[in-house]
């Protein structure tokens, strides 16, 4: 109330109340949060800050942040896939060389039949002809031991006649000829 | 007692007129502009490197971008990533003022209805324009709800667009509701701490009690200043979703 009454009078009276009329004043004032007063400068810097941030977020700093994870995935599967080539291609050297491995093994059986078979045709050609050779040389033994057989055969029967001969000239003291002792001879033994 | 409300006071720091329209510099408008400049600051800054290992800075600007794009993705599916500028600019932006409402003797520019119900308003007309660019007419199938008898058909017609027009209200004063009733809660509790160790004997020795109730309250609303950011882009995730498909 002694403001009132001063006013005007004193510049430093003046100045308290020009504080303390404003302030009296606030607390008469709207809820500040609901306050239209102030609707239009929010509003204002509302859009001008939230424009601005949109637009530099969608345009600068979120492709950024986008591309650098979209490359660490990429990388990540590049890397992934270059895993899975080389795994494969492990595996194709390893089924390679077992292939190879194989191959070999059957290589050195087929070869070691393939001589075996040989050795024994051949063993088996040699015992033909050794067996051949044996029994050529059986056939002529058999054929000599036959020819000498006859031949002492023949032998015998010409001393037959010869000693019938001798014989019948030293008992009946008659000569006979010797075809004539042959003929008495068996004819069989003549073979 | 200390004036709760005090804290939600415009300050206009340096007039300002711009095509007849009162834009006043003001303490809401410092918020958001250092809210924007933090964001984006931040954003560029730890992204600099681009490193394929990423460093500290930038596996958290990383983990915000793969929580915004997974909440994006689950809300709209692979197609919706084309709204993620969007959603991703709002989530940050009422998060950072959230956050920045949090330090003690700062302003939450969240406090004020202007603010959410701009941004609400903001998502309302998106869905609005991509609803109808993407389905046209069909766009109305939203308020028909598939295997409704018909006799019962018109109510739940005007029950479905009684709560798609609500949408913006319900938008802006969750946000703004829980932002004021926190900060408010919290200087009353504050205020008890003055209040109390001001009085003579004994009272002085029950202070203690409302500074636990207020450190507990603390904590509990850097929990809502996150969870209501998220609730704001989660809602305008499935907003969106209803404007690229309209039929449920």
């Amino acid at each position: 109330m002694a403001n009132t009454v001063t006013t005007g009078s004193d510049a430093p009276h003046d100045l308290s109340t020009g504080t303390e009329v404003p302030h009296d004043a606030g607390h008469a004032k709207a809820f500040p949060p609901l306050d239209p007063a102030h609707f239009a400068p929010q509003l204002f810097w509302l859009a001008l800050s939230f424009g601005a941030l949109y637009i530099i977020l969608s345009r600068v700093a979120l492709p950024r942040v986008s591309e650098v994870i979209e490359e660490r995935r990429d990388r990540i599967q590049r890397d992934f896939d270059a895993a899975e080539r080389l795994k494969d291609e492990t595996d194709k050297a390893l089924n390679g060389y077992e292939k190879a491995l194989a191959d070999a093994r059957s290589n050195a059986s087929s070869i070691a039949n393939k001589e075996r078979e040989v050795l024994n045709a051949e063993v088996a050609k040699e015992q033909a002809k050794v067996e051949d050779q044996i029994s050529a040389k059986l056939t002529e033994a058999e054929a000599r031991i036959a020819e000498t057989k006859t031949k002492a055969l023949q032998g015998v029967n010409t001393i037959a006649a010869d000693t019938a001969v001798a014989i019948v000239a030293k008992l009946v003291g008659d000569t006979v000829s010797a075809d004539e002792a042959k003929s008495a001879l068996p004819a069989n033994s003549q073979d | 007692m200390p004036d709760p409300i005090h804290q939600f006071e415009i300050k206009r720091y340096f007039p300002l007129e711009v095509l007849g329209i009162d834009a006043t510099f003001t303490n809401s408008a410092l918020y958001m502009v250092a809210a924007t400049v933090l964001i984006l600051g931040f954003l560029i800054f730890s992204m600099r490197g681009r490193a394929l290992v990423p460093t500290r800075m930038q596996s958290i600007a990383e983990s915000v971008y793969e929580f915004v794009a997974g909440m994006v993705r689950d809300a709209m599916g692979e197609q919706g990533m084309k709204y993620f500028p969007f959603v991703f600019a709002i989530f940050i932006f009422i998060f950072v003022l959230n956050m920045l409402g949090m330090i003690p003797g700062f302003f939450t520019v969240t406090t004020h209805l202007a603010v959410t119900a701009a941004l609400a308003a903001l998502v309302f007309v998106t869905v609005l324009i991509i609803g109808f660019a993407k389905n046209g007419f069909g766009f109305f199938k939203l308020f028909v709800p598939d295997g409704v008898p018909p006799l019962i058909l018109p109510v739940v017609v005007l029950i479905e667009v009684i709560s798609f027009l609500s949408r913006p209200i319900s938008h802006s004063v969750r946000l703004f509701a829980n932002m004021l009733a926190g900060h408010i809660t919290l200087k009353v509790f504050g205020g008890f701490v003055v209040m109390l160790l001001g009085s003579a004997g004994a009272a002085a020795a029950l202070a203690p009690l409302p500074i636990l109730a207020a450190t507990a309250l603390t904590a509990l609303e850097f929990l809502v200043a996150f969870l209501q950011a998220y609730v704001f882009a989660m809602l305008t995730c499935m907003y969106l979703n209803d404007a690229l498909h309209p039929a449920h």
